[in-house]
């Protein structure tokens, strides 16, 4: 941590960046994001396993990008995020500087090279219980896995905090708010919630870098991150793309090849 | 009651190829079931699936999406797309418990007027043995938790 730090500081001194978005001492036992643009308060910033939450969400808000030139505390997965959002034109590398720290070394990303390739060297390893509950859920038939949607779906109440807490959410205006043609019923009702849930992951379907923001952001416990986990493997399985690996990739769904196959369409 | 009971089909269809196809059935002289409501669109990469899920929840019992052959697209490039986003929702739907035999995915080029009665017959048939969709409306019957 001793080494963050010390980069942070010299980072705001030198006037490289104007703020560090980091995390910081919250309330209980958590860590929660900080945005630090004094050299003195460069100490507030915490290392450790509870950095969980995928800050890149901060990146793109005009609050943030008031303060001027970020540098950001990075996780694996947050790299992959950038890289992502890179590649769909949200983001230039030269305009962010993004912190990584390894055994207490903490090393400067500032282009895409050096992105792609600590994305590479690290990629995303679930947790075991996501790794259980990806695996039951593929051994349910088709029955069992409605019975478990509805049951999960039917605690959720639209608060959107999985549209809030995911990096690559960030339509300025969301199918969910349009209201003529009403594509989405707002209330908390199971049609609407699975209507909800299933956009959710077609639209962040060989985006979705895995972070599990959305699932921690979740106040009723959903596993949502399952679907939009689901929605990437099948991108992978069937058209060999993965996202957050290159800055210049095309977006899956928005491309296409001849030669994609299918044994659906008679 | 099981006898009796006639499917409402809802035909999503692109403009160029399979409405044309539709068209030719129909001057053929060909028969065909009743039970279909063709709606056109411009293209296969127009319809949304969200447009798929309101037919449902207004109580579709069954969906045909139906367009140009691959390569044969008025705009090059719609019904690529298109596939691709089928190849996702479908096994999305699944993956969310919803039983997708209730929905087929065809291609019938402006030439196949015989192919189209035989899609429409073969459908209406095997959404007659599903009977009537259940689980969709089920949800929306549902109320608020």
């Amino acid at each position: 941590m001793q080494a963050l730090h010390q980069k942070a500081k010299e980072l705001l001194e030198s006037g490289k960046v104007q703020v560090i978005i980091g995390y910081g001492d919250g309330s209980g036992d958590r860590v929660r994001p900080v945005f630090i643009s004094k050299a003195e308060s460069a100490s507030d910033l915490i290392w450790d396993d509870r950095c969980r939450q995928n800050l890149a969400v901060y990146l793109n808000k005009p609050e943030i990008k008031k303060l001027g030139v970020p540098a950001i505390v990075a996780t694996p997965v947050v790299v992959k995020t950038i890289i992502q959002l890179i590649s769909e034109n949200q983001l230039k590398s030269s305009n962010i500087v993004v912190l990584v720290v390894d055994n207490d070394v903490v090393s400067e990303l500032t282009d895409n090279a050096s992105l792609e390739a600590y994305s590479a060297g690290h990629p995303v390893v679930f947790p075991p219980f996501v790794v259980k509950e990806i695996k039951d859920i593929a051994e349910m038939s088709i029955q069992q896995r409605n019975k478990y949607w509805q049951d999960e779906l039917s605690r959720c109440f639209k608060c959107y905090a999985c549209r809030a807490a995911c990096p690559l959410c960030y339509c300025e205006r969301c199918l969910t708010d349009n209201n003529q043609p009403q594509w989405v019923c707002v209330a908390s009702h199971a049609q609407g919630n699975f209507e909800w849930h299933i956009n959710r992951a077609m639209h962040l379907a060989g985006r979705c870098v895995e972070c599990g923001s959305c699932t921690i952001a979740c106040p009723v416990g959903i596993p949502i991150g399952l679907l939009t986990i689901e929605a990437s493997r099948i991108v992978k399985q069937e058209f060999g793309q993965e996202p957050g690996l290159h800055c210049d990739a095309d977006s899956a769904m928005s491309s296409f090849k001849v030669e994609d196959t299918e044994t659906f369409i008679k | 009651m099981e006898n009796n009971f006639e499917p409402k089909i809802v035909a999503f269809v692109c403009n160029w190829c399979t409405y044309a196809g539709a068209d030719l059935t129909g001057t053929s002289r060909i028969k065909y079931a009743t039970n279909v409501r063709i709606i056109r669109f411009p293209c296969t990469g127009r319809i949304d699936y969200n447009l798929l899920l309101k037919a449902f929840a207004q109580g579709a019992d069954g969906v045909i999406v139906s367009g140009c052959h691959p390569n044969d697209c008025h705009y090059t490039s719609g019904n690529f797309h298109a596939r691709r986003r089928w190849i996702v929702f479908k096994q999305m739907m699944e993956y969310m418990g919803i039983d997708m035999r209730r929905v087929k995915f065809s291609w019938v080029s402006a030439a196949e007027g015989a192919k189209w009665a035989d899609i429409v017959n073969t459908t209406v048939n095997e959404i007659r043995e599903l009977g009537p969709s259940q689980e969709y409306l089920e949800m929306s019957r549902q109320g608020v938790a």
